[in-house]
């Protein structure tokens, strides 16, 4: 592939959209309310969507013959390069929503700088699911500040889903070869850049959600090098259930 | 209030249907018509809501992208429209949570078809071209139902499922133009869900109950057997076109009455489904039940919230 | 719990584009009101419905009572002088 480097780079931006909305996928019919479980769905269904126009891109790139199909559904899971936090599962509706601020705050970041990319398929994509990530930012922010600021019950709960996935928001940060590469061509996002940026704002909404901010300084990594949790091979088994079984078909 | 003053007012409301006026919430209505239209909206209600899973379980199996938003999308109206159907019915004096109350003790049905698993991919194209079809029949006559919230709702249910029963006969499409081992799958889920379709319409019409009441108020404007004959009707041709096989020996066209004969329906079946003994009736009830219990902490929480808020703001005004 | 509030119900309207009023969709449960609004949001303009939200407590609605419409609206129907109808021109003038 002439492009290896920018093919690697978008997919690790698709995979997060792709496995997060898998993620949301799995909640519609069994949220805690009728209006939730809508609003969740409008979030898993920006994400694929998202997904598509990135994949499609890829697949061009690529040029073998691949669909988008093929790059989401028939990688094996080395090859997938999404974040871990956004694998992690549905414990239970303060997890989700944990997962899905922690990853909206650092989405909305990224892609307003993606939006510059001088690749202008990237930005055109940048710009267009910017407005959905910033109401989803929006939604999920809600959500801390009414669970934290809730019962006491609720507090607990959404307090130890933040302790238990921060270990997960540091790897947002960090970069694959692939990434610098692209970054030193003007096409990618330096995400390092947007730390200090990411965590003043989460900060901000854990404050008011009168939640506090984990201490701990341990991270886990290793979703953009391919190593996964062990959660995400179930979630391939049924992402890819389709795609495996019946192999060369068309739906 | 007398009896011939109810006895007159009753004339007068039955009047008012007849000339196809609407019923209004705050209107004064017979008990009989409230209980009636809180029984057959909620009951639709539930059907939407319990009709979320089955097709559900296939959400994250969908075998592309593009079927799985469609299908996202699709389960996702069926939570709008329960939504608009709750709505319709607590204008009548009821909550939603005394509503889930009725589905989660299973003192309120819903749509026997849902108590069926899925078992292929295949099924998401049954259930979009035939239940939804059949759904289809029943509901475009609703839209001119006399108690206006139903109407309102139905019109908006009517309107945003046209897409439902395309999506689903688009996937059945694909699967008989597709490699043999898929065609076996697509005629493999028609076996399988055209008999629940069929009685999805609802017992014959010397056995249902509420048909004459529910036709002078326009819950209904056919019975069961009319609806039936007309959803086999049009359903055929449509199985045709993709050269799938109803799988009904005794079917065949009756040139006389310009309509297709059928053979007997295992009504036996029907009423142990409708009585709880379904395949999947425990299943779907431990799937609704868990989903509100598990969210309970959540939705106290939101109310807790806005209490805490509402109270700031109180003392920010004093 | 044996004191339990329920998300309270709100009516939703709907402004479809600019130049139109807002219209009355259908309601919704909502513990609060910025809820009430993203709920809307994502209830009833999932189709690009809508351009503006409004949403209300349906407590906070007073509704006129049906069993006064006589004396509410009726009165209305006679007074035949407010249509334009009412008044007799000859046919040549143009334009009024």
């Amino acid at each position: 592939m002439k492009n290896k480097n920018l093919y690697n780079y978008i997919l690790g931006i698709a995979d997060n959209s792709l496995i997060l909305g898998q993620r949301l996928g799995e909640l519609c019919g069994h949220g805690p309310s009728l209006e939730t479980d809508i609003a969740c769905t409008n979030m898993s269904l920006d994400l694929l969507g998202q997904v598509r126009s990135y994949y499609q891109y890829a697949a061009k790139i690529a040029g073998d013959g691949r669909t988008e199909d093929d790059i989401a559904m028939l990688r094996k899971e080395r090859e997938y390069f999404n974040v871990l936090l956004v694998e992690q599962p549905n414990t239970d509706f303060g997890y989700t929503m944990a997962r899905q601020f922690l990853f909206d705050v650092y989405h909305f970041l990224m892609l307003t700088e993606l939006e510059k990319s001088t690749d202008l398929n990237l930005s055109a994509i940048a710009k267009k699911s910017i407005k959905e990530v910033s109401y989803h930012k929006r939604f999920s922010s809600d959500w801390i500040k009414r669970l934290g600021d809730g019962t006491e019950e609720s507090h607990s709960r959404i307090q130890t889903a933040i302790n238990d996935l921060w270990t997960y928001t540091d790897e947002l940060f960090h970069q694959t070869e692939a990434d610098k590469a692209i970054v030193a061509e003007g096409v990618g996002v330096d995400v390092t850049k947007l730390k200090d940026a990411y965590y003043e704002e989460v900060n901000a909404v854990l404050e008011e959600a009168t939640l506090s901010v984990p201490q701990s300084k341990y991270f886990q990594k290793g979703g953009k090098q391919g190593i996964h949790t062990e959660h995400m091979g179930y979630l391939l088994a049924d992402l890819q259930y389709m795609q495996r079984t019946y192999p060369n078909m068309e739906w | 209030m007398s009896g011939d003053q109810i006895k007159n007012l009753e004339a007068e409301f039955e009047a008012r249907i007849a000339r196809d006026e609407k019923i209004e919430p705050k209107d004064w209505m017979p008990e009989k018509y409230r209980q009636t239209h809180i029984r057959q909206i909620s009951q639709h209600a539930h059907s939407e809501i319990v009709g979320m899973l089955p097709e559900g379980n296939w959400i994250t199996r969908a075998p592309s992208l593009r079927r799985k938003v469609a299908l996202l999308a699709k389960v996702q109206d069926e939570a709008g429209h329960g939504l608009y159907l709750y709505s319709a019915c607590e204008t009548l004096g009821i909550t939603r949570d005394e509503l889930y109350e009725q589905l989660h003790s299973g003192k309120a049905k819903y749509s026997s078809i849902f108590n069926y698993p899925t078992v292929t991919w295949a099924d998401m194209g049954a259930i979009g071209w035939l239940v939804d079809g059949a759904a289809i029949i029943n509901q475009v006559p609703l839209c001119n139902t006399s108690f206006g919230p139903y109407a309102r709702a139905m019109v908006r249910v009517c309107k945003e499922e046209s897409f439902h029963q395309r999506q689903g006969y688009e996937i059945m499409l694909k699967l008989c133009n597709g490699t043999p081992e898929q065609k076996e799958m697509a005629q493999d889920a028609l076996n399988r869900w055209w008999w629940p379709s069929l009685m999805m319409l609802g017992p014959t019409d010397d056995m249902s109950v509420h048909t004459e009441q529910s036709m002078k108020w326009k819950l209904k404007r056919k019975t069961n057997d009319e609806l039936r004959q007309q959803f086999i009707d049009q359903t055929v041709p449509q199985a045709d076109i993709l050269g799938l096989t109803i799988p009904d020996p005794d079917l065949k066209w009756n040139e006389e009455r310009q309509s297709y004969d059928f053979g007997e329906i295992n009504w036996d079946e029907f009423w142990q489904v409708v009585k709880g003994h379904g395949p999947m009736n425990k299943e779907r009830m431990k799937a609704r039940v868990g989903a509100w219990e598990r969210g309970e902490w959540v939705r106290d929480a939101a109310m807790a919230h806005a209490e805490k808020q509402q109270e700031r703001k109180n003392k920010q005004v004093v | 719990m044996s004191n339990k509030k329920n998300w309270p119900l709100w009516e939703v309207f709907v402004r479809s584009k600019n130049g139109l009023e807002h219209r009355h969709f259908g309601s919704l449960h909502a513990a609060d009101a910025e809820m009430a609004l993203e709920n809307a949001r994502d209830v009833y303009t999932r189709r690009n419905e809508g351009v503006s939200i409004w949403v209300v407590e349906s407590k906070h609605i007073t509704a006129s009572n049906p069993e006064h419409n006589g004396e509410l609206f009726e009165p209305a129907q006679d007074k035949v002088y407010r249509h334009p109808t009412f008044y007799d021109l000859p046919d040549d003038v143009k334009h009024m």
